[in-house]
């Protein structure tokens, strides 16, 4: 795929602070706005970008798509465990105050683990469905 | 000041709503339906909802975009003129739309602390948010530990669009090759006999 200079350049540029801000998004997401939703389609937003100006192929072998299809159900399974993890540890389902130490610290624990399952469903369904539409047009 | 920014935004969305309505080319439609999310996410910084603006520009201006272009190169991309003049879904829309009007007539003015919704659980959120669960952002408490169960629901609809989509779009390309192929093996096989 041969695409302007300029643009391959520039892209390649902003690509790493991309997945940096979606990184910075979603751990500040305790302090500052943001959290696991918005990260997760900055990230997707970046495989996106790499794909439409390098190509499918390339994209591919950044995000494989076996790995971002298992991704989709890992996040769910991610969330749904830490739900469950509450209701082992004798308190309610997604109640995370027996998760550490103390309550505080447990719910600070748990939104941390919720939030990734929430960052890895929501990257990898909008890669998911890009790749989806992309390849229908071969 | 953030009432006339905010004047001038709305009033541009509606410039660019009426060219949605107008423009005959989709392509143009894509593209100013994120020119209108982009102007959606600068009115909700004004109303200080940062996180819901950053979704609006993540989403509706960036990757819904790019969604629609794609979803374009399958279907033509200009829009057929209506046989008959939509008087009916003219109707339609301008009934709901007086229903809406009539609605917030009700509301408490914007911007009110004490309206209703703000007394019943967001003071608990506000107060207890660091105490309870060390995240100084309320919202992040609020949508990942107070309203754990909303999110989770959230994330399997995410979950469910996402497997939806796929199947719509892979499931019908994989069965055609897959018949194909098996038209190839039988025709080997009967060149083979």
């Amino acid at each position: 795929m041969k695409t302007d200079l300029v643009l391959r350049v520039g892209v390649k540029l902003i690509l790493p602070f991309m997945l940096l801000f979606a990184l910075y998004v979603q751990f500040h997401g305790e302090l500052g706005p943001g959290g696991g939703f918005q990260a997760g389609v900055i990230a997707a937003g970046m495989i996106i970008l790499y794909a439409l100006v390098f190509g499918l192929t390339a994209a591919k072998r950044v995000a494989p798509q076996a790995i971002v299809e298992r991704m989709i159900p890992l996040g769910v399974l991610i969330y749904a465990g830490t739900g469950l993890a509450g209701l082992l540890t004798g308190a309610n389902f997604l109640d995370y105050s027996r998760l550490a130490h103390d309550p505080p610290h447990g719910h600070e624990y748990g939104i941390f683990a919720v939030e990734l399952g929430v960052l890895i469903t929501v990257s990898s369904t909008m890669v998911a469905i890009f790749y989806a539409f992309v390849e229908r047009g071969r | 000041m953030e009432a006339s920014i905010n004047m001038v935004l709305l009033t541009l969305m509606a410039i660019v709503v009426i060219g949605i309505v107008r423009q005959r080319n989709m392509f143009g439609v894509v593209v100013l339906a994120g020119i209108y999310s982009f102007l959606m996410a600068s009115v909700l910084i004004v109303l200080d909802a940062v996180d819901v603006a950053m979704t609006e520009a993540s989403v509706g201006a960036g990757v819904s975009t790019v969604f629609l272009l794609a979803a374009l190169h399958h279907t033509k991309s200009l829009e057929q003129r209506p046989k008959t003049p939509p008087l009916l879904p003219l109707l339609v829309v301008l009934g709901v739309g007086a229903v809406l009007v009539w609605g917030t007539i009700g509301l408490s003015p914007f911007g009110t602390p004490d309206a209703i919704i703000h007394k019943h659980v967001a003071p608990k959120y506000l107060a207890d948010s660091i105490k309870e669960t060390m995240v100084p952002n309320v919202v992040t408490s609020v949508l990942a530990d107070y309203r754990g169960y909303d999110t989770l629901g959230e994330t399997t609809v995410i979950f469910t669009a996402g497997i939806g989509v796929m199947l719509l779009l892979r499931g019908a390309s994989r069965r055609r090759t897959k018949k194909t192929e098996r038209g190839d093996g039988k025709a080997g096989g009967e060149q083979a006999a």
